[in-house]
């Protein structure tokens, strides 16, 4: 068994240790809000919170987290009030969507430690997060806003 | 052509405006029941008894739940359509709900695309359009009726406002709910004709800057369910190792090792590999390493070298004796060329490309005798039934389609490859749904790509440097072939969607068009504007090679070649101006190209930089000004451009698959190489609406422009090196540096 919290909820999973926490997450636990794109880490889709840093949950086992607290796209906030959430949509950022989420929890882990980032800030902390529907400018803007209006 | 013009005789027939017992459309998300002030949202449909015709219902609080026919993919569809109807029935945009679409092509098939629910071509807003702001038209009328009814009043003297009907003499109203709650249908039920619809200056959601979409709030956090996410209860996993290379057959399969993981429940040999089911997603994935198979050797597919496979094309193109199938002939192109003073004599190449959506292939499926249930991101629900019911061995009737989000589409998902898989394996198991999942490295390895392809093209100039004939080779296998065959053998063998595109608005006296149809067997499919994505890129960059040979400016070229096409030329100027086309820069070009394809036009300008040591090329920023006729939501046009250009620039520069010995080398991320945020240029849009116009398609017309502009931009950058290969890989641009 391994323990840990998410979203502010203690589990505890009987999945086996080297479980990747991607499928814990979607599959186990049923948050499908955090998605598979990759698998090797290499398209940020499955970006969660591991004790608050941006963590690729495909590559991270799920005993890498025991005693740890995840916070996925589910628990950024209670009612999608998250300043970054309000700026995607005022933004209307997303397409098809699906890199959303990855790109919004990394997103919130820039402006945590860094509340009012440069344009090149911004470029180079999302740049492992790729958007197939290429609305890098639209995040960009919806980061910018988000720092502004927070 | 024909074929078309029959299905949207069809589709405006009256089956559309009859009473129709509708099926509750499914829910594909959770989200957005928030209550957002700007609009309306998607939601589970609201039960009602109220319901004009099969595309919606009226709750009695007011609250109207519209059918969406189409996939949403990230196009914006499911606002797109919704609104049409909302327009024209005076609809409260915040009162309406948006459901997806049942999979019944009867009802809900796309009058202007074979009569189908089928999600390409940049087809849907055009296709729709025009049915449904008739059903928009026509719900008003019969809420008037049923009011009128109500009131004891002439239905002449009604009006109304949104979401209520106003009768101004006696000061009475009744909200739609309330007309819903009490009222009856009419009967018979008043027809719609174009003279109900709204005329364009009331319009108060068409063409609106301020209505925000339907989908976003639910993706956003987390809502969203796309059909890698589907749940279900007592669903089982599944996974499929598929044969390396196309055409094989697993010949012997030792699955011992394979069975000892802990939750695997069955292992499945498919025609085309074998499949895996299990009670954990991580269990079926594992399982899959832990197979052992041996393949067989037979298939064509072994002989399949990409690169050597396009010089072939290349050399197909230049043999002029090799005649293939005529595409398009407007007078003796040949003929004008062999007397020219000039010829212009050039050929363009691409390599294969992959789809990449940010979703892998999947899909779920139950199966229970002779009914199937599916849930996938499918473009074409019509199709996924009747595949779905070939597999399971039923009738396309009795396969039920759910239609979820799709984490993008591009033509991948108009494929059945990923259906077959989870009907097959849910045939396996009876009465327990299977969701498949495939891998990032299988969604690579076993893409449809877009073609491989070579064009020749010849340009005869007169001693003015005025065009006199145009002939344009395409040297390609075929996509059609495959995917519609009766469709490929009724045009004689000429796939118009391989040389899509190719067909212009410039004015040139003489035409021709060949299709030279090359048959390696490779499956070959639908990617992001299709043809057109790479017949323009040879036809903007002669037409850049032409202005150099004739020393015009390429700017003045197109708008003299444009001159009796006003809306050609306002895009081409409006671009320019954007870009201040006039001015140098430092270190860097801007290079222009124009498309009319899709039924829009479209003009970009490039501003690039380039490292000589390296190779590499720098898109800075892009200006695009497009005019697609009626622009039902400008500001998801602004984003489809942007999606147009970002994956235009990204296919142009790196994308690229390469097969070797029918095998594919690329895998994922780390091989296939597509544009990040740092790569990613700056883009400024301007949307041109011409409402007196016919709509033009939008989803794909931001992409063809994009990478000859970029090329037209390094030769003015370099004093006419030409890139003519996608993509411009750095020691592709090296060798031309250094020719």
């Amino acid at each position: 068994m391994t323990a840990f919290t998410i979203n502010g909820r203690a589990v505890d999973l009987a999945a086996a240790p080297d479980t990747p926490l991607l499928w814990v997450i979607r599959e186990h636990l049923k948050l499908t809000g955090t998605k598979f794109g990759c698998g090797i880490a290499q398209c940020g889709a499955c970006t969660v919170h591991v004790d608050g840093e941006p963590t690729r949950s495909c590559v991270t086992l799920l005993q890498d987290v025991a005693g740890m607290e995840v916070t996925t796209i589910e628990g950024l906030s209670q009612d999608a009030s998250h300043p970054l959430q309000q700026a995607w949509i005022a933004e209307q950022v997303p397409q098809c969507g699906y890199c959303q989420s990855g790109q919004i929890m990394q997103a919130a882990a820039l402006l945590k430690s860094n509340p009012n980032p440069t344009r090149d800030q911004i470029v180079e902390y999302m740049d492992g997060n790729i958007c197939r529907c290429g609305t890098y400018v639209r995040i960009i803007s919806a980061i910018q806003r988000a720092a502004r209006e927070a | 052509m024909t074929q078309r013009l029959q299905l949207h005789t069809r589709a405006l027939s009256r089956r559309s405006f009859l009473i129709t017992v509708c099926a509750t459309g499914i829910a594909v998300a959770f989200g957005g029941l928030l209550q957002d002030a700007s609009g309306a949202s998607m939601a589970p449909a609201v039960e009602g008894g109220y319901r004009p015709n099969a595309w919606l219902t009226i709750a009695a609080d007011g609250t109207l739940t519209i059918m969406s026919p189409a996939s949403e993919m990230g196009q914006g569809i499911m606002t797109t359509l919704p609104l049409l109807i909302a327009e024209d029935m005076d609809a409260d945009w915040h009162k309406v709900r948006v459901v997806q679409a049942p999979s019944d092509a009867e009802k809900y098939g796309n009058p202007g695309f074979y009569g189908v629910q089928l999600t390409g071509g940049s087809e849907s807003t055009r296709g729709y359009y025009g049915m449904l702001r008739l059903v928009g038209a026509q719900t008003r009328k019969i809420i008037l009726a049923s009011a009128a009814d109500m009131l004891n009043v002439p239905v002449s003297e009604l009006t109304t406002v949104p979401n209520r009907v106003v009768h101004a003499r006696s000061g009475r109203s009744l909200d739609y709910g309330e007309v819903a709650a009490v009222g009856t249908l009419p009967d018979p039920l008043p027809q719609a004709t174009d003279a109900d619809l709204k005329p364009s200056d009331q319009w108060r959601y068409i063409g609106k800057l301020t209505i925000p979409r339907v989908d976003i709030p639910s993706k956003v956090d987390g809502t969203a369910i796309f059909g890698i996410d589907v749940q279900l209860p007592d669903m089982l996993y599944g996974a499929v190792l598929r044969a390396p290379v196309q055409g094989e057959q697993p010949e012997t399969i030792n699955d011992t090792e394979a069975r000892t993981v802990p939750g695997i429940t069955h292992i499945v040999p498919l025609p085309y590999g074998v499949g895996i089911i299990g009670e954990t997603v991580e269990a079926t994935r594992q399982a899959k390493d832990l197979l052992d198979v041996t393949w067989t050797t037979s298939s064509r597919i072994r002989n399949y070298n990409s690169d050597r496979l396009l010089e072939a094309y290349r050399s197909v193109g230049r043999d002029l004796a090799q005649t293939g199938v005529s595409a398009a002939t407007e007078a003796d192109a040949q003929a004008a060329i062999s007397k020219a003073a000039t010829v212009i004599e050039v050929d363009y190449m691409s390599d294969h490309v992959h789809h990449a959506t940010m979703e892998p292939m999947n899909a779920t499926a139950l199966v229970m005798g002779d009914t199937v249930e599916v849930w996938a991101p499918t473009q074409g629900p019509t199709g996924t039934q009747g595949f779905a019911a070939e597999v399971a061995g039923t009738t396309p009737d009795k396969v039920k389609v759910n239609t979820t989000l799709l984490g993008g589409g591009f033509g991948r998902k108009a494929e059945a490859d990923f259906i077959i898989d989870a009907v097959s394996l849910a045939k396996a198991v009876q009465g327990r749904p299977v969701k498949v999942i495939w891998s990032r490295e299988d969604d690579v390895r076993h893409g449809k790509y877009r073609p491989l392809e070579a064009q020749h093209v010849q340009v005869g100039l007169d001693a003015d440097g005025n065009i006199v004939g145009w002939r344009h080779r395409i040297v390609a296998d075929s996509i059609f072939a495959r995917t519609m065959p009766q469709l490929f053998e009724s045009e004689g063998g000429h796939d118009s969607v391989v040389t899509e595109g190719a067909h212009f608005n410039y004015a040139v006296p003489a035409h021709q068009i060949e299709y030279i149809r090359q048959d390696n067997g490779l499956d070959i499919g639908f990617w992001f504007a299709v043809g057109v994505g790479y017949t323009r890129f040879g036809i903007e960059c002669v037409i850049d090679e032409i202005a150099t040979a004739k020393g015009v400016d390429p700017v003045a070229l197109r708008l003299e070649l444009l001159k009796d096409q006003p809306r050609a030329r306002k895009v081409v100027e409006t671009v320019a101006q954007m870009a201040e086309w006039d001015r140098q820069r430092d270190g860097r070009a801007l290079g222009v190209a124009y498309s009319d394809a899709f039924g829009s036009h479209c003009a970009e300008i490039a501003e690039v930089s380039l490292d000589r040591e390296t190779g590499e090329i720098r898109v800075h920023t892009v200006w695009c000004a497009v005019d697609p006729g009626i622009a039902v939501q400008p500001r998801n046009i602004e984003a489809l451009m942007i999606t147009g250009i970002t994956g235009g620039a990204s296919h142009a520069l790196f994308e690229q698959i390469n097969i070797v010995d029918g095998e594919v080398q690329e895998s994922n991320f780390d091989t296939y190489r597509v544009m990040r945020m740092s790569e990613a240029p700056d883009i400024q849009v301007t949307v041109i609406p011409t409402p007196e116009n016919p709509i033009g398609g939008i989803g794909q017309v931001g992409l063809p422009p994009i990478g000859p502009a970029i090329a037209n931009a390094v030769a003015r950058l370099t004093g006419g090196v030409r890139l003519r290969h996608y993509p411009f890989l750095p020691e592709r641009v090296l060798k031309a540096l250094n020719a």
